[in-house]
């Protein structure tokens, strides 16, 4: 751990320590900070600072466990290159902050990896047009900055059908952080999935209101439990509380961002996985070369199944013979470039959003807002 | 059935924070209010999970948080019984200190996991219908927690200690005078304070949350002083305040699972002011009067 990943860590209250302890030292390397435009452009090739952001621990068995891995994998393809990493990165100016801090420490590579991390990102971006941002999740770009994501909602189709096929109930249980379309994308798939193998299927959302607060989702579990619920997904960053939770009370669970199969050793059925290190390293190899800006990485670049960024997590003991014989067949369907969401779609109210015949493309697709349906509950405040 | 969800909802989730708030009021009874009780439920929640995770026993880890509260909470007692600082400041650092070492010490065990507190249902009693699930079909510590205020009410107005807590609250020359040494009760009662609200912090991670991550306990510490506060320092209000916090952190979520909509922003706010307006109604009309040394804390805060 550097030094930079030592504050970070202590970042949400750092803010607090400062005023209470008077951190001089802090303060005053905050203070100088201004645009000082670092010339660290030179470097030789292979011998340039990454810097990685995450909003959570790099340990939380979700999706700041897989980009960290990513980073792991970019340490190892350019072992001569400095990697600092940030823990704890609130998506608020305090980015903007570790960015700003990380780029005089020479970084010439950021990847902010949070959703919320984009607006702090852009704003960095515009005062260090030397330095490339490579946003995970994002829905914007700019010169230096580019967003990768991965269609992830592929794979929670297939593990909507395991659920589906599970469900003794058929209802289904999803606890949500927010609804952004990424999440919408991702509970629609589930349940599109879960209907295709067992059409009285439904799946009932609770949000959270947080990426990862175990409290409200150990409740959030319990509540949807409560209502006979039997097999549970969710969309959290930290994931564990949720399964775990599930296990204790004798049912089911699917999972997301991450393998969670060792905390369900009963109840795990399967999961949607990210696997991030190939696309990254190909990535900061695009700019080493210094082909970045005429790439699909300075865009709003988005890879599936096919590409290995997304995987099926293994299944567990729960997973019958034939829902692994139904779900693997699906998972080669998505490995040649299928994408489950076909018209025609009907949204909760019936209305026709998708023509029968139709597939949206990847950008229709993240831009939707709203759910389909069998899936109970409603999107809070009409987002 | 939604009644009775909600209620057993309200037990699973206010019972952390009943525990914070009658440390609380025992801290405040004796005159000391300690805002770190926030840092006590983070270092009770890691020094719990860290050890059953060693341990694999609940047990012990309860008995490490009992000793690391009551650790973090001699530190505030140290600066302002001894050392006489203002009690707000002092407060306000040991839960920053108690959030800053336990986001450091912890970072290890965010991917660490437990045997966790199981529930142990009361025989026959968890079985009456309605009552049963609400009341009797929790954890061990849970059935701690529905004591408690009953308990302490006991100590405070029946027992001769809790006599002498109560007066060293008041007064504590008076305390003095009739040859008890106000110092002395000052710091237990500071550390049993800290000790209560460090099984609270416990019982979040041992059997609610059962994983520990930065700052699982979000601020719980602090509705619980304010619980303190508006409960006018009575144990059984107190209780009362921690359930309603935890019913409406129950009630947005059952809901939500039942298909009603609610935005994740008012539902973040909800808990707070249904327990703040509940609090303020239920005590209208009574004269909120806070013992007295804790009055001169409010009174002359350049001490």
């Amino acid at each position: 751990m550097g030094a930079t990943s030592m504050s970070a860590s202590l970042g949400k209250s750092s803010r607090w320590l400062l005023a209470l302890a008077c951190m001089t030292a802090c303060a005053v390397a905050a203070g100088c900070g201004g645009s000082s435009n670092s010339a660290t452009s030179s470097k030789a090739k292979g011998h340039e600072t990454i810097g990685f952001l995450y909003v959570g621990p790099h340990n939380d068995y979700g999706y700041n466990q897989a980009a960290y891995q990513g980073s792991l994998a970019v340490k190892k393809a350019f072992p001569a290159a400095k990697v600092l990493e940030a823990e704890n990165v609130p998506e608020t100016a305090e980015a903007e902050r570790v960015m700003e801090k990380m780029i005089r420490d020479g970084a010439t590579i950021l990847f902010p990896t949070s959703f919320g991390h984009l607006g702090p990102a852009m704003n960095v971006a515009r005062r260090h047009p030397n330095v490339t941002f490579l946003h995970m999740g994002g829905l914007k770009n700019g010169p230096n900055l580019g967003t990768y994501f991965g269609t992830i909602y592929d794979t929670q189709y297939a593990v909507g059908q395991a659920a589906g096929m599970a469900t003794k109930s058929d209802k289904l249980g999803y606890v949500v952080a927010f609804p952004i379309a990424q999440t919408l994308l991702n509970i629609n798939a589930f349940e599109r999935g879960a209907q295709s193998v067992n059409p009285k299927a439904k799946t009932s959302v609770v949000f959270t209101g947080s990426w990862c607060d175990p409290g409200k989702q150990a409740e959030a579990t319990n509540s949807l439990i409560d209502q006979r619920v039997d097999v549970l997904e969710q969309h959290q960053d930290c994931t564990k509380t949720v399964v775990q939770t599930a296990e204790r009370r004798g049912v089911l669970s699917t999972g997301y961002h991450a393998d969670a199969s060792g905390l369900a050793p009963k109840g795990w059925l399967t999961g949607s996985e990210w696997n991030w290190g190939p696309l990254m390293v190909r990535m900061v190899r695009t700019v080493e070369d210094g082909k970045f800006k005429a790439s699909p990485y300075a865009g709003l670049y988005r890879v599936g199944v096919p590409s290995g960024v997304i995987k099926l997590a293994p299944y567990g003991a729960a997973a019958t013979p034939a829902i692994r014989k139904q779900v693997t067949a699906t998972y080669d369907r998505l490995k040649t470039g299928w994408v489950p969401f076909e018209g025609p779609i009907r949204d909760q109210s019936g209305k026709l959003r998708v023509r029968a015949g139709v597939t949206p493309n990847r950008h229709q697709l993240e831009s939707t807002d709203y759910l389909v349906q069998g899936v109970v509950g409603k999107i809070p405040g009409g987002a | 059935m939604l009644v009775e969800d909600v209620l057993a909802g309200t037990v699973r989730s206010g019972t952390s924070v009943l525990f914070a708030a009658e440390g609380e009021l025992i801290s405040e009874r004796a005159g000391v209010i300690n805002l770190g009780t926030e840092g006590c439920m983070l270092t009770g929640a890691l020094a719990a999970f860290a050890v059953t995770n060693a341990t694999h026993s609940a047990l012990l880890g309860v008995v490490a948080a009992v000793g690391a509260g009551a650790l973090l909470a001699s530190v505030h007692a140290f600066v302002v019984i001894t050392c006489r600082a203002n009690q707000l400041a002092s407060g306000l650092a040991v839960s920053f200190l108690g959030l800053g070492l336990t986001s450091w010490l912890g970072a290890h065990y965010v991917s660490r996991s437990i045997h966790p507190l199981n529930r142990a249902d009361i025989p026959a009693l968890s079985d009456i219908p309605f009552v049963g699930p609400v009341l009797f079909q929790h954890d061990v510590l849970t059935y701690v927690g529905l004591a408690l205020g009953p308990l302490i009410w006991l100590f405070l107005y029946r027992t001769r200690t809790g006599l002498i807590l109560r007066a060293t609250g008041e007064n504590g020359a008076v305390a003095f005078a009739y040859g008890h040494s106000p110092t002395l009760v000052r710091y237990l009662a500071v550390m049993v304070g800290g000790a209560l609200a460090a099984v609270g912090g416990a019982q979040l991670v041992l059997a609610y949350t059962l994983n520990w991550v930065e700052n699982v306990t979000v601020g719980r510490g602090f509705v619980a002083v304010a619980l303190v506060i508006f409960a006018g320092w009575e144990p059984l209000k107190a209780t009362l305040g921690a359930f309603v916090f935890g019913g409406a952190l129950a009630l947005q979520l059952q809901l939500q699972a039942r298909g009603v909509s609610i935005s994740p922003f008012l539902l973040n706010m909800a808990p707070y002011v249904l327990t703040l307006a509940i609090l303020v109604v239920a005590s209208r009309g009574r004269a909120q009067r806070p013992p007295e040394e804790i009055r001169a804390v409010f009174g002359t805060t350049g001490a």
